[in-house]
Protein backbone atom coordinates (compact mmCIF):
# COMPACT_ATOMS: atom_id res chain seq x y z
CA UNK A 1 0.00 0.00 0.00
CA UNK A 2 1.22 3.23 -0.93
CA UNK A 3 1.31 6.02 1.87
CA UNK A 4 3.43 8.74 -0.37
CA UNK A 5 2.46 9.20 -3.92
CA UNK A 6 4.83 12.19 -5.51
CA UNK A 7 4.00 12.83 -9.57
CA UNK A 8 5.62 15.71 -11.47
CA UNK A 9 7.14 17.37 -8.70
CA UNK A 10 8.86 21.08 -9.61
CA UNK A 11 10.22 22.87 -6.45
CA UNK A 12 13.08 25.62 -6.15
CA UNK A 13 14.08 29.08 -4.57
CA UNK A 14 13.28 32.23 -6.11
CA UNK A 15 14.30 31.93 -9.76
CA UNK A 16 16.13 28.94 -9.13
CA UNK A 17 14.75 25.21 -9.56
CA UNK A 18 16.11 22.56 -8.35
CA UNK A 19 13.55 20.04 -8.98
CA UNK A 20 12.66 19.20 -11.75
CA UNK A 21 9.50 16.61 -12.31
CA UNK A 22 10.06 14.34 -9.41
CA UNK A 23 8.55 11.14 -9.55
CA UNK A 24 8.58 9.05 -6.10
CA UNK A 25 6.10 6.28 -4.33
CA UNK A 26 6.73 5.41 -0.76
CA UNK A 27 5.35 2.11 0.86
CA UNK A 28 3.69 2.04 4.02
CA UNK A 29 6.43 0.61 6.57
CA UNK A 30 9.47 0.74 3.93
CA UNK A 31 12.55 2.77 4.29
CA UNK A 32 13.36 4.87 1.20
CA UNK A 33 17.16 6.11 1.01
CA UNK A 34 17.50 8.94 -0.98
CA UNK A 35 20.85 9.38 -2.13
CA UNK A 36 22.73 11.85 -3.95
CA UNK A 37 25.62 14.38 -4.50
CA UNK A 38 25.42 17.75 -2.98
CA UNK A 39 23.61 19.60 -4.50
CA UNK A 40 21.10 17.15 -5.92
CA UNK A 41 18.12 18.50 -4.46
CA UNK A 42 17.54 15.31 -1.65
CA UNK A 43 17.08 18.64 1.65
CA UNK A 44 14.64 20.16 -0.94
CA UNK A 45 12.45 17.16 -1.49
CA UNK A 46 12.47 16.37 2.03
CA UNK A 47 12.01 20.43 2.68
CA UNK A 48 8.67 20.28 0.01
CA UNK A 49 7.49 17.02 1.49
CA UNK A 50 7.32 19.13 5.26
CA UNK A 51 6.47 22.24 4.00
CA UNK A 52 8.86 24.39 4.15
CA UNK A 53 9.45 24.72 0.88
CA UNK A 54 6.10 25.21 -1.51
CA UNK A 55 5.85 23.73 -4.97
CA UNK A 56 6.10 24.74 -7.69
CA UNK A 57 4.40 21.87 -9.88
CA UNK A 58 2.88 18.08 -9.19
CA UNK A 59 1.13 16.64 -6.73
CA UNK A 60 2.32 14.86 -3.13
CA UNK A 61 -0.60 12.54 -2.29
CA UNK A 62 -0.28 11.52 1.20
CA UNK A 63 -2.76 8.27 2.26
CA UNK A 64 -5.03 9.46 -0.48
CA UNK A 65 -5.25 13.36 0.07
CA UNK A 66 -2.76 16.00 -1.96
CA UNK A 67 -0.75 18.02 0.82
CA UNK A 68 1.01 19.76 -1.82
CA UNK A 69 -0.88 23.11 -0.67
CA UNK A 70 -1.40 22.36 3.13
CA UNK A 71 0.84 24.51 5.30
CA UNK A 72 3.63 22.95 7.65
CA UNK A 73 2.10 22.98 10.92
CA UNK A 74 -0.45 21.04 9.61
CA UNK A 75 1.44 18.13 8.20
CA UNK A 76 2.80 17.46 11.18
CA UNK A 77 -1.02 16.59 12.00
CA UNK A 78 -1.66 14.34 9.13
CA UNK A 79 1.58 12.19 10.64
CA UNK A 80 4.76 13.94 8.60
CA UNK A 81 7.72 14.62 10.85
CA UNK A 82 10.92 15.99 9.26
CA UNK A 83 15.08 15.64 11.21
CA UNK A 84 16.06 18.58 9.84
CA UNK A 85 19.44 19.40 8.08
CA UNK A 86 21.66 20.35 11.20
CA UNK A 87 19.33 19.03 13.97
CA UNK A 88 17.77 22.60 14.50
CA UNK A 89 17.10 22.30 18.23
CA UNK A 90 14.88 24.83 19.96
CA UNK A 91 18.53 26.41 22.13
CA UNK A 92 16.49 27.73 24.77
CA UNK A 93 14.51 25.23 25.74
CA UNK A 94 15.93 21.77 27.78
CA UNK A 95 16.06 18.59 26.16
CA UNK A 96 12.71 17.77 27.89
CA UNK A 97 11.10 20.26 26.56
CA UNK A 98 12.19 19.89 23.20
CA UNK A 99 11.19 16.37 23.16
CA UNK A 100 7.65 17.45 24.27
CA UNK A 101 7.52 20.30 21.91
CA UNK A 102 7.24 17.73 19.32
CA UNK A 103 4.43 16.12 20.64
CA UNK A 104 2.99 20.02 20.08
CA UNK A 105 -0.08 18.36 16.93
CA UNK A 106 -1.01 16.14 20.02
CA UNK A 107 -1.51 12.75 17.49
CA UNK A 108 -1.82 9.43 19.71
CA UNK A 109 0.53 6.91 19.30
CA UNK A 110 3.00 4.54 20.62
CA UNK A 111 5.88 6.83 21.17
CA UNK A 112 6.32 9.22 24.49
CA UNK A 113 9.01 10.23 26.70
CA UNK A 114 9.60 6.56 27.74
CA UNK A 115 9.38 5.33 24.32
CA UNK A 116 11.76 7.77 22.99
CA UNK A 117 14.45 7.22 25.90
CA UNK A 118 13.98 3.55 25.38
CA UNK A 119 15.45 3.86 22.12
CA UNK A 120 17.78 6.71 22.78
CA UNK A 121 19.05 5.52 26.47
CA UNK A 122 21.94 8.03 26.35
CA UNK A 123 19.58 11.26 26.40
CA UNK A 124 17.97 10.36 29.43
CA UNK A 125 20.68 11.67 32.30
CA UNK A 126 20.76 14.51 30.20
CA UNK A 127 16.69 15.78 29.81
CA UNK A 128 17.12 18.84 32.00
CA UNK A 129 20.37 20.21 30.57
CA UNK A 130 19.77 23.22 27.84
CA UNK A 131 20.10 21.40 24.47
CA UNK A 132 22.61 23.83 23.62
CA UNK A 133 25.14 22.23 25.57
CA UNK A 134 24.30 18.88 23.68
CA UNK A 135 27.26 16.75 21.58
CA UNK A 136 26.89 16.59 17.79
CA UNK A 137 25.70 12.80 18.39
CA UNK A 138 23.12 13.58 21.38
CA UNK A 139 21.58 16.21 19.57
CA UNK A 140 20.96 14.18 16.50
CA UNK A 141 19.20 11.39 19.09
CA UNK A 142 17.06 14.18 20.25
CA UNK A 143 16.17 15.47 16.83
CA UNK A 144 14.70 12.16 16.02
CA UNK A 145 13.20 11.59 19.39
CA UNK A 146 11.21 15.10 19.27
CA UNK A 147 10.32 14.15 15.36
CA UNK A 148 9.23 10.38 17.08
CA UNK A 149 7.19 12.34 19.96
CA UNK A 150 4.24 13.84 17.26
CA UNK A 151 4.40 9.93 16.41
CA UNK A 152 4.25 10.08 12.58
CA UNK A 153 3.46 8.10 10.30
CA UNK A 154 6.46 9.05 7.53
CA UNK A 155 9.70 10.43 9.33
CA UNK A 156 11.81 12.05 7.13
CA UNK A 157 15.44 12.10 7.90
CA UNK A 158 18.03 14.61 6.55
CA UNK A 159 21.82 13.84 6.53
CA UNK A 160 21.76 12.07 9.68
CA UNK A 161 25.33 11.37 9.64
CA UNK A 162 26.19 14.77 9.08
CA UNK A 163 29.42 15.88 10.76
CA UNK A 164 29.26 13.14 13.54
CA UNK A 165 32.39 10.73 14.27
CA UNK A 166 31.78 7.19 13.16
CA UNK A 167 30.61 5.60 16.17
CA UNK A 168 28.03 7.67 16.56
CA UNK A 169 26.94 7.36 13.14
CA UNK A 170 26.48 3.86 13.87
CA UNK A 171 24.59 3.64 17.02
CA UNK A 172 22.19 5.99 15.21
CA UNK A 173 21.94 3.87 12.38
CA UNK A 174 21.46 0.72 14.80
CA UNK A 175 18.70 2.43 16.53
CA UNK A 176 16.44 3.74 13.31
CA UNK A 177 15.06 -0.28 12.56
CA UNK A 178 13.11 1.02 16.00
CA UNK A 179 11.76 3.85 13.94
CA UNK A 180 10.14 0.90 11.70
CA UNK A 181 9.22 -1.57 14.07
CA UNK A 182 7.02 1.84 15.95
CA UNK A 183 5.14 1.91 13.06
CA UNK A 184 6.33 4.87 11.17
CA UNK A 185 7.47 4.76 7.51
CA UNK A 186 11.45 6.07 7.00
CA UNK A 187 12.47 8.40 4.45
CA UNK A 188 15.94 8.74 4.73
CA UNK A 189 18.56 11.49 2.73
CA UNK A 190 22.17 10.82 2.97
CA UNK A 191 25.49 11.21 1.44
CA UNK A 192 27.09 8.65 3.10
CA UNK A 193 25.72 5.62 0.69
CA UNK A 194 27.07 3.24 2.23
CA UNK A 195 25.17 3.63 5.68
CA UNK A 196 22.26 4.89 3.77
CA UNK A 197 21.67 1.34 1.44
CA UNK A 198 22.79 -0.82 4.91
CA UNK A 199 19.27 0.15 6.27
CA UNK A 200 16.97 0.63 3.51
CA UNK A 201 14.55 -1.78 1.60
CA UNK A 202 14.54 0.37 -1.23
CA UNK A 203 16.80 3.30 -2.96
CA UNK A 204 16.10 6.64 -5.17
CA UNK A 205 19.45 8.46 -6.17
CA UNK A 206 19.12 12.52 -7.65
CA UNK A 207 21.30 13.85 -9.94
CA UNK A 208 20.69 17.75 -10.65
CA UNK A 209 17.44 17.87 -9.28
CA UNK A 210 15.81 14.82 -11.01
CA UNK A 211 15.55 10.81 -10.34
CA UNK A 212 18.90 9.04 -12.18
CA UNK A 213 18.44 5.75 -10.27
CA UNK A 214 15.65 3.98 -8.60
CA UNK A 215 15.23 0.20 -6.76
CA UNK A 216 16.20 -2.10 -4.12
CA UNK A 217 19.37 -2.11 -3.00
CA UNK A 218 20.30 -5.75 -3.70
CA UNK A 219 19.06 -5.27 -7.02
CA UNK A 220 21.11 -2.70 -8.50
CA UNK A 221 24.71 -3.19 -9.33
CA UNK A 222 27.52 -0.78 -7.41
CA UNK A 223 28.77 0.88 -10.30
CA UNK A 224 24.42 1.59 -11.54
CA UNK A 225 24.51 3.59 -8.24
CA UNK A 226 27.80 5.46 -9.06
CA UNK A 227 26.96 6.22 -12.26
CA UNK A 228 23.43 7.73 -10.83
CA UNK A 229 25.22 8.95 -8.50
CA UNK A 230 28.07 11.40 -10.37
CA UNK A 231 26.13 11.59 -13.77
CA UNK A 232 28.68 9.00 -15.23
CA UNK A 233 27.88 6.38 -17.81
CA UNK A 234 26.54 3.32 -16.41
CA UNK A 235 29.13 1.36 -17.75
CA UNK A 236 31.44 2.70 -15.90
CA UNK A 237 31.76 0.33 -13.39
CA UNK A 238 33.91 2.91 -11.03
CA UNK A 239 33.21 2.23 -7.11
CA UNK A 240 30.63 4.51 -5.29
CA UNK A 241 32.50 5.94 -2.58
CA UNK A 242 30.63 6.50 1.10
CA UNK B 1 17.26 60.30 54.23
CA UNK B 2 16.10 62.60 50.99
CA UNK B 3 18.32 60.07 49.11
CA UNK B 4 16.45 56.80 50.11
CA UNK B 5 13.05 58.57 50.01
CA UNK B 6 14.63 59.38 45.96
CA UNK B 7 15.29 55.23 45.69
CA UNK B 8 11.99 54.35 47.45
CA UNK B 9 9.72 56.33 45.09
CA UNK B 10 11.90 55.58 42.70
CA UNK B 11 11.71 51.91 42.91
CA UNK B 12 7.55 52.56 42.71
CA UNK B 13 7.79 54.40 39.90
CA UNK B 14 9.57 51.81 37.97
CA UNK B 15 6.57 49.67 38.54
CA UNK B 16 5.24 51.78 36.41
CA UNK B 17 7.92 52.22 33.61
CA UNK B 18 8.12 48.23 33.92
CA UNK B 19 4.52 47.48 33.14
CA UNK B 20 4.34 49.76 30.08
CA UNK B 21 7.54 47.86 29.32
CA UNK B 22 6.43 44.39 29.69
CA UNK B 23 4.36 44.06 26.04
CA UNK B 24 6.95 45.80 24.41
CA UNK B 25 9.57 43.29 25.88
CA UNK B 26 6.88 40.24 25.19
CA UNK B 27 6.52 41.24 20.61
CA UNK B 28 10.12 41.73 20.87
CA UNK B 29 11.18 38.52 22.45
CA UNK B 30 8.57 36.23 20.49
CA UNK B 31 8.52 37.53 17.52
CA UNK B 32 11.07 40.48 16.99
CA UNK B 33 8.72 42.62 16.46
CA UNK B 34 9.37 46.19 17.35
CA UNK B 35 6.08 48.16 18.45
CA UNK B 36 6.37 52.27 18.20
CA UNK B 37 2.96 52.57 18.73
CA UNK B 38 3.15 50.95 22.06
CA UNK B 39 2.87 53.78 23.78
CA UNK B 40 -0.27 55.26 22.01
CA UNK B 41 -1.32 52.06 22.95
CA UNK B 42 -1.23 52.48 26.44
CA UNK B 43 -3.14 55.76 26.20
CA UNK B 44 -5.59 54.19 24.13
CA UNK B 45 -6.09 51.97 27.17
CA UNK B 46 -6.65 54.60 29.24
CA UNK B 47 -9.18 56.39 27.33
CA UNK B 48 -10.94 52.76 26.78
CA UNK B 49 -11.19 52.84 30.01
CA UNK B 50 -12.71 57.06 30.45
CA UNK B 51 -15.51 55.62 28.39
CA UNK B 52 -16.31 52.29 30.43
CA UNK B 53 -16.16 53.98 33.51
CA UNK B 54 -18.36 56.81 31.48
CA UNK B 55 -20.93 54.62 30.51
CA UNK B 56 -20.79 52.06 33.55
CA UNK B 57 -19.84 54.53 36.52
CA UNK B 58 -17.36 51.87 37.10
CA UNK B 59 -14.04 52.22 39.46
CA UNK B 60 -11.22 52.42 36.94
CA UNK B 61 -9.59 49.55 38.62
CA UNK B 62 -12.69 47.55 38.19
CA UNK B 63 -12.94 48.71 34.72
CA UNK B 64 -9.85 46.58 34.24
CA UNK B 65 -12.06 43.63 33.56
CA UNK B 66 -13.45 45.48 30.42
CA UNK B 67 -10.45 47.00 29.02
CA UNK B 68 -8.18 44.08 29.43
CA UNK B 69 -10.19 41.96 27.29
CA UNK B 70 -11.24 44.54 25.06
CA UNK B 71 -7.57 45.32 23.97
CA UNK B 72 -6.03 42.01 24.50
CA UNK B 73 -8.77 41.02 21.03
CA UNK B 74 -7.75 43.93 19.45
CA UNK B 75 -3.97 43.19 20.06
CA UNK B 76 -4.92 39.56 18.79
CA UNK B 77 -7.19 40.91 15.68
CA UNK B 78 -4.64 43.58 14.78
CA UNK B 79 -1.69 40.96 14.52
CA UNK B 80 -3.23 38.50 12.64
CA UNK B 81 -4.95 41.55 9.98
CA UNK B 82 -1.73 43.58 10.08
CA UNK B 83 1.36 42.94 11.84
CA UNK B 84 1.47 39.60 10.45
CA UNK B 85 2.33 40.49 6.85
CA UNK B 86 5.11 42.80 8.02
CA UNK B 87 7.03 40.42 9.71
CA UNK B 88 10.37 39.66 8.16
CA UNK B 89 14.05 39.59 8.80
CA UNK B 90 13.83 43.30 7.68
CA UNK B 91 12.70 45.56 10.74
CA UNK B 92 11.59 48.47 8.78
CA UNK B 93 8.42 47.72 7.58
CA UNK B 94 7.01 46.43 11.34
CA UNK B 95 8.97 50.21 12.31
CA UNK B 96 6.85 52.11 9.44
CA UNK B 97 3.39 50.23 9.92
CA UNK B 98 3.50 50.70 13.93
CA UNK B 99 4.66 54.16 13.35
CA UNK B 100 1.53 54.76 10.91
CA UNK B 101 -0.75 53.74 13.31
CA UNK B 102 0.52 55.40 16.80
CA UNK B 103 -0.14 58.59 14.30
CA UNK B 104 -3.74 57.19 13.75
CA UNK B 105 -4.52 56.50 17.47
CA UNK B 106 -3.73 59.81 18.42
CA UNK B 107 -5.57 61.23 16.15
CA UNK B 108 -8.34 59.42 16.02
CA UNK B 109 -8.23 60.31 20.14
CA UNK B 110 -7.76 63.71 19.09
CA UNK B 111 -11.18 63.83 17.41
CA UNK B 112 -13.00 61.06 19.57
CA UNK B 113 -11.80 62.80 23.24
CA UNK B 114 -10.56 66.21 22.72
CA UNK B 115 -6.85 67.44 23.49
CA UNK B 116 -8.19 67.99 26.89
CA UNK B 117 -6.16 66.22 30.07
CA UNK B 118 -8.09 63.80 31.44
CA UNK B 119 -7.53 61.38 35.23
CA UNK B 120 -8.98 58.36 36.28
CA UNK B 121 -10.34 58.94 39.81
CA UNK B 122 -10.13 56.22 42.53
CA UNK B 123 -11.57 58.28 45.60
CA UNK B 124 -9.13 59.07 48.24
CA UNK B 125 -6.63 55.97 47.98
CA UNK B 126 -4.86 58.50 45.42
CA UNK B 127 -3.41 60.41 48.14
CA UNK B 128 -3.38 58.20 50.79
CA UNK B 129 0.27 56.29 51.92
CA UNK B 130 1.83 54.06 54.43
CA UNK B 131 3.97 56.12 56.48
CA UNK B 132 7.57 54.42 56.83
CA UNK B 133 9.58 56.89 58.97
CA UNK B 134 8.60 60.60 59.47
CA UNK B 135 11.04 61.30 55.72
CA UNK B 136 9.55 58.38 53.86
CA UNK B 137 6.08 57.98 52.94
CA UNK B 138 4.90 55.26 49.81
CA UNK B 139 1.48 56.18 48.63
CA UNK B 140 -0.84 53.06 48.07
CA UNK B 141 -1.34 53.81 44.27
CA UNK B 142 2.66 53.58 43.35
CA UNK B 143 2.74 50.55 45.46
CA UNK B 144 -0.18 48.97 43.83
CA UNK B 145 1.38 49.56 40.39
CA UNK B 146 4.34 48.17 41.86
CA UNK B 147 2.81 45.07 43.22
CA UNK B 148 0.82 44.92 39.58
CA UNK B 149 3.88 44.76 37.86
CA UNK B 150 5.87 42.37 39.64
CA UNK B 151 2.33 39.95 39.55
CA UNK B 152 2.14 40.39 35.76
CA UNK B 153 5.82 39.29 35.04
CA UNK B 154 5.63 36.99 37.81
CA UNK B 155 2.65 35.56 35.81
CA UNK B 156 3.89 36.31 32.62
CA UNK B 157 7.62 34.89 33.08
CA UNK B 158 5.88 31.51 35.29
CA UNK B 159 3.62 31.06 31.78
CA UNK B 160 6.59 31.45 29.91
CA UNK B 161 8.60 28.45 31.98
CA UNK B 162 5.81 26.29 32.22
CA UNK B 163 3.49 26.22 29.94
CA UNK B 164 2.89 24.98 26.67
CA UNK B 165 2.04 27.74 25.38
CA UNK B 166 5.58 29.06 27.09
CA UNK B 167 7.04 26.61 25.45
CA UNK B 168 5.77 27.48 22.06
CA UNK B 169 6.29 30.51 22.68
CA UNK B 170 10.43 30.15 23.08
CA UNK B 171 10.24 27.71 20.46
CA UNK B 172 8.99 29.88 18.03
CA UNK B 173 11.58 32.98 19.36
CA UNK B 174 14.32 30.43 18.58
CA UNK B 175 13.37 29.15 15.12
CA UNK B 176 10.13 29.94 13.54
CA UNK B 177 10.57 27.19 10.65
CA UNK B 178 11.41 24.50 12.70
CA UNK B 179 8.46 25.49 15.61
CA UNK B 180 6.55 25.18 12.62
CA UNK B 181 7.61 21.10 11.77
CA UNK B 182 6.26 20.95 15.64
CA UNK B 183 2.70 21.77 14.29
CA UNK B 184 2.64 25.37 15.72
CA UNK B 185 0.96 27.86 14.07
CA UNK B 186 3.73 30.80 14.22
CA UNK B 187 1.25 33.14 12.70
CA UNK B 188 -1.76 32.56 15.45
CA UNK B 189 0.88 32.61 18.40
CA UNK B 190 1.74 35.81 17.14
CA UNK B 191 -1.38 36.98 17.52
CA UNK B 192 -1.56 35.81 21.17
CA UNK B 193 1.40 37.40 22.15
CA UNK B 194 0.32 40.32 20.68
CA UNK B 195 -3.08 39.89 22.63
CA UNK B 196 -1.43 39.76 25.97
CA UNK B 197 1.12 42.39 25.15
CA UNK B 198 -2.02 44.47 24.66
CA UNK B 199 -3.40 43.53 27.83
CA UNK B 200 -0.59 44.27 29.51
CA UNK B 201 -0.11 47.91 28.08
CA UNK B 202 -3.53 48.41 28.96
CA UNK B 203 -3.71 48.01 32.51
CA UNK B 204 0.00 49.91 32.44
CA UNK B 205 -2.09 52.94 30.53
CA UNK B 206 -5.13 52.81 33.05
CA UNK B 207 -2.40 53.03 36.00
CA UNK B 208 -0.80 56.14 34.52
CA UNK B 209 -4.38 57.59 34.22
CA UNK B 210 -4.88 56.80 37.94
CA UNK B 211 -1.17 58.40 38.86
CA UNK B 212 -1.35 61.51 36.68
CA UNK B 213 -3.42 62.99 33.90
CA UNK B 214 -2.71 62.05 30.21
CA UNK B 215 -4.26 63.02 27.09
CA UNK B 216 -4.05 61.74 23.22
CA UNK B 217 -0.42 62.85 22.95
CA UNK B 218 0.96 61.31 25.75
CA UNK B 219 2.03 58.27 24.17
CA UNK B 220 5.56 58.77 22.69
CA UNK B 221 7.18 59.55 26.05
CA UNK B 222 5.41 56.54 27.41
CA UNK B 223 7.50 54.31 24.65
CA UNK B 224 10.14 56.15 25.02
CA UNK B 225 10.40 55.14 28.78
CA UNK B 226 9.63 51.44 28.11
CA UNK B 227 12.54 51.24 25.42
CA UNK B 228 14.32 52.06 27.98
CA UNK B 229 13.43 50.22 30.60
CA UNK B 230 13.47 47.32 27.98
CA UNK B 231 16.97 47.91 26.78
CA UNK B 232 18.50 48.78 30.41
CA UNK B 233 16.83 45.42 31.82
CA UNK B 234 17.77 42.88 28.60
CA UNK B 235 15.58 42.55 25.35
CA UNK B 236 13.47 39.80 25.37
CA UNK B 237 14.10 39.19 29.21
CA UNK B 238 11.00 39.33 31.41
CA UNK B 239 13.09 39.61 34.86
CA UNK B 240 14.88 41.96 32.42
CA UNK B 241 12.19 44.42 31.74
CA UNK B 242 11.43 44.51 35.99
CA UNK B 243 14.97 45.38 36.81
CA UNK B 244 15.09 48.15 33.83
CA UNK B 245 11.93 49.59 35.05
CA UNK B 246 12.69 49.48 38.59
CA UNK B 247 16.36 51.00 37.97
CA UNK B 248 14.74 53.50 35.06
CA UNK B 249 12.86 54.77 38.21
CA UNK B 250 15.27 54.74 40.66
CA UNK B 251 17.15 57.17 38.05
CA UNK B 252 14.45 59.48 37.70
CA UNK B 253 13.82 60.28 41.08
CA UNK B 254 17.77 60.32 42.10
CA UNK B 255 17.66 62.42 39.59
CA UNK B 256 14.88 64.59 40.39
CA UNK B 257 16.97 65.83 43.56
CA UNK B 258 19.20 68.02 41.00
CA UNK B 259 15.58 69.91 40.01
CA UNK B 260 16.36 72.99 42.87
CA UNK B 261 19.73 73.28 41.40
CA UNK B 262 19.22 71.97 37.33
CA UNK B 263 15.43 72.81 36.82
CA UNK B 264 12.51 70.93 35.81
CA UNK B 265 14.11 67.60 33.63
CA UNK B 266 17.02 66.66 35.09
CA UNK B 267 15.53 63.51 36.70
CA UNK B 268 14.63 61.99 32.88
CA UNK B 269 18.00 63.69 31.90
CA UNK B 270 19.53 60.83 34.79
CA UNK B 271 17.20 58.25 32.79
CA UNK B 272 18.57 58.85 29.92
CA UNK B 273 21.85 58.89 30.46
CA UNK B 274 21.96 55.45 32.63
CA UNK B 275 19.98 54.34 29.31
CA UNK B 276 22.98 55.37 27.33
CA UNK B 277 25.58 53.88 30.34
CA UNK B 278 24.05 50.61 30.14
CA UNK B 279 23.57 50.58 25.90
CA UNK B 280 27.37 51.65 25.96
CA UNK B 281 28.66 48.85 27.82
CA UNK B 282 26.10 46.35 27.78
CA UNK B 283 24.25 46.38 24.68
CA UNK B 284 22.58 43.02 25.08
CA UNK B 285 20.70 44.35 28.96
CA UNK B 286 22.08 43.72 31.92
CA UNK B 287 19.91 40.38 31.67
CA UNK B 288 19.07 39.97 28.26
CA UNK B 289 20.99 36.74 25.95
CA UNK B 290 24.03 37.68 24.54
CA UNK B 291 23.03 39.00 20.68
CA UNK B 292 23.83 36.23 18.54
Amino acid sequence: MTLLEVRGLDAGYGDFQALFGIDVDVAVGETLAMIGANGAGKTTFLRVLAGQVPAWAGSIMFDGTDIAHVKAHRRVGLGIALVPEGRMLFGSLTVRENLIIGAHAGRSGRWNIDTVLDVFPLIRPLLDRPSQVLSGGEQQSVAIGRALMSNPRLILLDEVSLGLAPVVVKSLYDALPALSEGGATVLLVEQDIGQALAVASRLVCLLEGRVSLEGRPDGVARSDITAAYFGLPASSGTEASS
Amino acid sequence: MEWLNAIVQGIMLGGLFALFATGLSLAFGVMRFVNLAHGDLAILGAFVAVSVISATGLNPFVSLVIVVPVMLAAGYALQLGAFNFTISPDPLPSILVTFGLGIVIQNVLLETYSADSRGLDVGSIEIESIRVTDAIAIGWIPLITLVVAVTVLGALQLMLSRTSLGRAFRAVSDDPPTARLMGINDRNLYAVAMGIAFATVAVAGVFLGIRQSFGPLDGPAQLLYAFEAVVIGGLGSVWGTLVGGLLLGVAHTVGGQFEVTYGYGSGPLVGHLVFLVVLATKPSGLLGRRAE
